[in-house]
């Protein structure tokens, strides 16, 4: 076919205008939701003492943590989505969730704690934690990166990564509510180390399937 | 360079409110240039040149089928390179692959060497073979026999709407097996 014959043909199809890029996404993310819900209820569900809990600030501060990354993590894979995008100017976006946590650990730091530090740390759900927010994660991964083929990165593994940040984020805000370790250290490594599984399982999945 | 930029960005805005003779023009004009692109590309990749036309196809290709990325308020040139360079870099890197990369061969079609006339694509239309045929009679009827949406409709006793929609799958397809060629 000669390049004049296929503009023709492009021109001819001109009236076909695709959805936007985040309307896509939000769809695919709202289809693979109640997925991750129903893994949620079936093998975890709510912390019996969650009225409680929820007094307790370290408590509510894993969902300021998990909510900025899945938020921040959206905002940066629908910026690059578009293939002129780059990842300039947008990291710090991915360092609020961070900041947080930091800000966290130090205010926990000052008070006085029962339990000594590691015990803190290790916790006693880490290996629920390991599992459940990859489980948890894996719909929502799926739903976003077919939110993000419909965009055009011209960085699939990173925007693959971003889409792996972005359902960790989600996963892991349905896991807080079960898990009863609430110190910002648990969360600054448990959940960490499953957000970044999930991450690298993200970027090596764009990498084959963000191509366009 | 900048008044070219502007024309462009204003046929896309044109283009993406629904005027196909402004999307038409915009094409043939930024057509050239990816063209030279391309070539610039292959040369330096020591690539044959003949492949460019191949390359200028899946450009358009992309650009059609992803222009709902294009943000209306940003300049249209460097999207469009984005995805040209883009679509460069696969092509080189699948081409890379295959067998007659042979360095000496390609001393000979170094820059230098006179633009040829452009070579034939001939990748487009391999993969309209593998169309279902109901998807290619329709893209052939356009592209070859440059016939209207409305007269290919017709000879296929087949209403406007389904033509459309079989036309865009196509298309989309299309540039699906040539990504994974």
């Amino acid at each position: 076919m000669e390049t004049d014959q296929l503009i023709r043909t492009l021109a001819a199809d001109s009236a076909q205008r695709a959805r936007p890029v985040g309307f896509v996404l939000a769809l695919a993310l709202l289809a693979a939701a109640p997925l991750s819900v129903a893994i949620f209820f079936a093998e975890l569900g709510v912390r019996p003492d969650v009225m409680t809990a929820m007094r307790n600030p370290f408590f509510d501060l894993k969902f300021a943590v998990t909510l900025a990354l899945a938020i921040s993590a959206i905002a940066v894979s629908l910026h690059l989505s578009r293939p002129e995008a780059s990842l300039q100017g947008w990291t710090w976006l991915l360092l609020i969730p961070a900041g947080l946590l930091v800000a966290g650990i130090g205010s926990e730091m000052m008070m006085p704690q029962r339990l000594p530090m590691m015990t803190r740390l290790v916790g006693s759900n880490s290996r629920v934690c390991l599992i459940a927010i990859p489980l948890m994660s894996l719909p929502l991964l799926a739903a976003a990166l077919i939110g993000l083929r419909h965009g055009a990165p011209t960085r699939p593994a990173v925007a693959g990564a971003i889409a792996g940040l972005l359902s960790a984020g989600l996963a892991a805000t349905l896991y807080a509510s079960h898990c009863t370790d609430d110190s910002p250290l648990f969360v600054a490594t448990w959940y960490t180390i499953a957000t970044a599984l999930v991450t690298a399982i993200g970027a090596l999945a764009g990498s084959k399937v963000l191509r366009f | 360079m900048r008044e070219r930029d502007e024309e462009w960005t204003g046929l896309m805005r044109s283009a993406i409110s629904g005027d196909s003779a402004a999307y038409h023009r915009l094409l043939k004009a930024v057509t050239p240039v990816l063209r030279a692109a391309a070539r610039r590309g292959l040369a330096r990749a020591g690539q044959p040149l003949d492949q460019s036309e191949d390359v200028v196809q899946d450009i358009l290709l992309a650009v059609h089928l992803k222009r709902h990325t294009w943000d209306a308020n940003a300049p249209f040139a460097p999207w469009l390179f984005a995805i040209a360079r883009n679509k460069l870099i696969d092509a080189l890197r699948r081409r890379g692959r295959r067998v007659f990369v042979n360095i000496d061969d390609f001393a000979e079609t170094l820059p230098g060497e006179p633009a040829a006339e452009t070579a034939p694509a001939s990748e487009v239309a391999a993969q309209l073979q593998s169309l279902p045929a109901r998807q290619r009679d329709i893209l052939q009827s356009i592209a070859v026999d440059s016939a209207s949406i409305k007269d290919t409709a017709a000879k296929f006793a087949m209403s406007e709407g389904a033509v459309r929609v079989a036309l865009h799958r196509g298309l989309a397809s299309l540039t699906a097996k040539l990504r994974d060629q």
